[in-house]
């Protein structure tokens, strides 16, 4: 098969398993194989499309024109690569993850829920290899609304209220700020096409250049930098599969993603650390890193705590983007990865202590990793990757972002980074050591939990296994993600 | 015969109106108007394809020529137009009998049939002519049948509603009759592309001016642009539905229509945009205008009240375009005005349908509607994200080119706000989509209805998803709508194309 149909297959494929999914939805086994049929078919195209990229070939595909030249076009560049590579493979892992978790929990609406799980899984691809900012808008519009249903899956109120949040943040900064700025960069530079380097010639007006940064910035509502950061801890009424792959991954870094696209391929990074508003917004989401880790330590919802560690972990990506250095945009890169793994790891655990112990407090949780030592283990693993220690694959993206605030000698950022990195640990590493020392820092006399050995559903199990593999994985051999992470500035 | 086509545009359903009177019966006269609908529509398929390869099209009426005589004219613009309204005429009808059937008495079928192709003549009628008062003529005959349409809602306030837009639409159309009076004592002249000639050269100003003022003023009632709104939510909330679906997606483009005509070809954007403050006025209401209806929809309990409050907020959106007076603030509002068109076509028509398996449209009894009837649901859902201006529907579209032209103008504040207004229009969308998906059934309703499929007829499920389709496979492909609105603006201000 050629590559230029590989990538639109790639797009395809999540789509037509969402039909599929429709049609076979009285057959629950028939349904959850078309996923995993169509989950490893995705992955063998990113692989194919790996090998295309990396032996040197100009992977790009046309759609048609919406309106003149106005293009729905694609094109294979390495950090969508990279992010297709990540969504697509931990597709699989969540699907996995999701069958034991739904069918356990005995959720309603399982159709619905693998149906709107596939189309966002199809505007992510289109998202990482979408070749101008018009086609992004489109896609990025797409799993905004492909996601509310999952979101509000449970039907309840609390499920509805958080929906509308969601909706409201995620639409309204998109409608507001994004679509002005979109339509603003293209009245400028007639173009929205992905330049290295950027489309708007260096003699443009600083200011308005400075204007529009703000629009795109705030107008990615998904990158949640405070204050337009509420939807994420909103969105955790979802089904934890759902926080674990969306809002840990593909909605989060589809955000992330889209910043990290603009600063390098809109702006450019000789013309974005001359705007006047970069380094407000660089304190802004520093601010955005300090405040969420700040918030999450006194969170009890073990899934709050995680959505607030990603509004912050989230902030780090940004930061890197608005540094305009190459170890900046490196480190973003590697971070949107690392992060992914470490995160959906988190989130996979906090999933399996509510399947199988019914708790979602993290003062219910001391003493559970004599009952759940797996998942407890993984746990222990992916928090030393969010923090960025080894054995963790965090460990280099944020070396590469320390190197770049040092880079654009921005010391007091490089100090939040590593303020950051500490609360990080206040926050993550107690869990996994009260869960297996229970007996640290409390009286003597409380009771302490059944010691029976009670693990999540083994296809959940597996799932955790292979993502928190994958964080030590990533650390012992990073080349791959290096590769593409710093061949992001070199094509041309 | 080809020749013929601009005036058998008009006088087709004219004339079938009163045979409908022979056929009598109910089914028998909806073949039979679905039929001349049908035809009306391929007339204007067959008019816009002569208009785009030899230009403008000009009809003399019994060989009189155009000054003397009445003339017919068919630009890009007055296609645009008629082959909305007839199409979209076409698809009501074919939910009409079976909406009708539960709307309206056995022995009023007749009439409702007769009227509704009074009406629909009477709007090709004034987009199709060249004559000042011809366009009056066909006003009165579209209006007239409107009320009588509109009195036939089967809730008694439908009398109240007509009543109020009886008046409102008298007056309007009276102002309008004044002005054109007031510009025939000026230049002796009715046709319009003669008008526009004489007008140019007339010395008394004021006179011209108090003209002007009175046809935007009447033309402005019809189009109900704020403050002038107050007839339209009640009418289209009590009209029988297959009445609200046509007028909605059909009347008020035709009152747009009179006033681009009269601006542009009549008057002269030079006169109309530098002797009043005119642009200022339109922009500020346009605004004001999509705001005021924008919040007053998200407080309406009546589904159907909700959406025409809608249409008025969308209508202030087109203003807004036509306030800009350059080519692109035009190819914005003429845009709109199609893809508005096919927005509130699809969803008034599932209204339609909602009303005929539910008996009303409170936001009440939506309640698990998701389920109960998916499909209908599914079109208003993509009838209500076209509306907010979702990419892949055709209100990105028109949001796209009119923030365009906004910004080409460094309006960025208007832009701004012009987009708070369809965050505006998410909140009154989303509305109806929670409590038709996330709330149960009412108990009372599915312990009856469970029995039978709730879902609607197919005579209904055909059309609205025919509109639902034209909302994405416009929003995709936008070669005809655009090229059509962009050339169509561009001969009205005069540059070449």
């Amino acid at each position: 098969m050629s590559y230029e149909l590989l990538l639109q297959m790639s797009i395809v494929v999540p789509l037509l398993a969402s039909i599929l999914i429709v049609i076979t939805g009285k057959h629950a086994n028939v349904r959850e194989g078309v996923t995993i049929v169509s989950a490893i078919m995705l992955i063998y195209i990113m692989t194919q499309l790996y090998t295309g990229h990396t032996s040197n070939n100009q992977i790009s595909a046309f759609w048609w024109e919406l309106m003149p030249s106005l293009n729905v076009s694609f094109v294979i560049e390495p950090l969508g690569l990279l992010f297709a590579l990540i969504a697509s493979f931990l597709w699989l892992v969540t699907t996995s993850y999701a069958i034991g978790y739904m069918r356990v929990h005995k959720e309603q609406n399982q159709t619905r829920f693998y149906c709107c799980f596939a189309i966002a899984i199809s505007a992510v691809m289109g998202i990482a290899f979408s070749a101008n900012l018009f086609t992004l808008f489109i896609f990025y519009e797409v799993l905004t609304l492909s996601t509310y249903p999952l979101v509000t899956h449970a039907g309840s109120e609390k499920a509805k209220k958080s929906g509308r949040v969601y909706l409201g943040i995620l639409l309204t900064t998109s409608i507001l700020f994004l679509l002005l700025a979109i339509v603003s960069t293209w009245f400028i530079a007639g173009t929205l096409d992905f330049k290295v380097g950027g489309v708007f010639s260096p003699d443009i007006d600083k200011g308005l250049a400075g204007g529009l940064l703000l629009l795109f910035v705030f107008g990615v509502g998904k990158a949640a930098i405070m204050p337009f950061h509420r939807w994420l801890p909103a969105a955790m009424v979802a089904p934890t599969p759902v926080s674990a792959l969306l809002h840990a991954v593909a909605v989060v870094k589809a955000g992330v993603f889209t910043i990290l696209k603009v600063c390098v391929f809109i702006f450019g990074l000789d013309l974005l650390p001359t705007l006047p508003t970069t380094q407000f917004l660089l304190y802004l989401a520093g601010a955005s890193v300090l405040l969420a880790s700040i918030v999450a330590m006194r969170q009890d919802n073990l899934k709050l705590r995680l959505a607030y560690s990603t509004v912050s972990q989230l902030g780090y990506i940004t930061i890197g983007a608005l540094l305009a250095t190459s170890s900046g945009v490196v480190g973003s890169a590697m971070h949107i990865a690392a992060h992914a793994f470490g995160k959906i790891t988190l989130f996979f655990c906090a999933g399996a202590i509510l399947v199988s112990l019914h708790k979602s407090k993290i003062s219910e949780m001391r003493g559970i990793g004599r009952q759940m030592p797996i998942t407890m283990f993984a746990f222990f693993i992916a928090s030393l990757s969010i923090i960025g220690v080894p054995p963790g694959a965090g460990t280099w993206s944020k070396w590469y972002l320390l190197m770049g605030t040092l880079e654009a000698d921005q010391y007091l950022l490089m100090l939040v980074l590593m303020l950051s990195s500490l609360l990080n640990i206040a926050y993550l590493l107690p869990l996994s050591i009260h869960a297996f020392f229970p007996n640290i820092n409390v009286n003597k006399n409380t009771s302490l939990p059944v010691t029976q050995l009670k693990e999540a559903p083994l296809a959940s199990l597996i799932a955790i296994v292979v993502t928190s593999s994958a964080c030590l994985i990533l650390f012992v051999y990073p080349q791959p993600l290096l590769f593409l992470a710093k061949s992001i500035l070199s094509v041309g | 015969m080809i020749s013929q086509l601009p005036v058998l545009q008009v006088v087709l359903p004219l004339m079938a109106a009163p045979l409908c009177l022979m056929l009598k019966r109910s089914r028998l006269v909806w073949q039979f108007c679905l039929i001349v609908s049908a035809l009306s529509m391929l007339i204007s398929i067959l008019l816009l394809q002569q208009v785009n390869s030899t230009g403008v099209i000009s009809y003399e009426f019994g060989g009189w020529a155009a000054p003397w005589g009445i003339e017919y004219r068919i630009d890009k613009l007055n296609v645009m137009l008629l082959l909305i309204i007839s199409s979209i005429s076409t698809l009501v009808l074919i939910a009409a009998q079976t909406s009708i059937d539960q709307e309206i008495e056995k022995e009023k079928h007749c009439y409702f049939y007769i009227l509704y192709l009074l009406s629909l003549s009477g709007m090709l009628g004034i987009v199709a002519t060249g004559d000042a008062f011809n366009i009056f003529v066909f006003l009165e005959i579209s209006s007239l049948s409107a009320y009588a349409l509109i009195a036939m809602g089967n809730n008694r306030r439908a009398l109240w509603a007509s009543y109020q837009y009886l008046i409102m639409g008298t007056i309007g159309a009276t102002f309008i009759l004044i002005g054109i009076g007031m510009m025939y004592q000026i230049t002796g002249t009715l046709n319009i592309s003669d008008l526009a000639e004489r007008l140019a050269q007339v010395n008394q100003k004021r006179t011209l001016l108090t003209a002007f003022v009175f046809i935007i003023v009447g033309v402005c009632l019809k189009l109900a642009l704020f403050p002038m709104h107050l007839w339209l939510p009640n009418a289209y909330t009590y009209a029988p539905s297959i009445v609200t679906a046509f007028l909605a997606a059909t009347a008020t483009k035709v009152a747009l229509y009179l006033l681009i005509r009269f601006t542009y070809s009549v008057f002269g954007s030079s006169l109309a945009f530098a002797a009043i403050p005119l642009q200022t006025l339109f922009m500020a209401l346009g605004l004001v205008g999509v705001f005021v209806a924008s919040i007053t929809a998200i407080y309406q309990n009546n589904v159907k009240k909700l959406f025409a409050y809608s249409s008025i907020a969308h209508v202030g959106y087109m203003i807004v375009g036509f306030s800009m007076g350059t080519v692109s603030g035009l190819t914005a509002t003429l845009l709109h005005m199609f893809n508005h068109a096919l927005m509130k076509g699809a969803v008034f028509l599932a209204l339609a349908a909602v009303m005929f398996r539910l008996g009303d449209v409170r936001l009440e009894s939506f309640q698990g509607l998701g389920r109960r009837m998916p499909l209908t649901m599914a079109a208003i859902v993509i009838g209500g994200l076209s509306l907010i201006g979702v990419p892949l529907t055709v209100g990105f579209v028109s949001k796209w080119y009119l923030l365009v032209a906004l910004i080409e103008q460094q309006r960025w504040l208007i832009a701004g706000l012009l987009l708070l207004g369809s965050v505006l229009a998410v909140v009154y969308v989303w509305r109806i989509i929670e409590v038709a998906y996330f709330k149960e059934p009412l108990v009372n309703n599915t312990a009856k209805e469970q029995a039978t499929s709730e879902e609607a007829p197919w005579t209904f499920l055909v059309p609205i998803w025919l509109l639902v389709g034209a909302n994405i496979y416009f929003g995709i492909d936008t070669r005809l709508s655009v090229q059509l609105a962009h050339s169509a603006a561009q001969s009205l201000i005069g540059v070449a194309p």
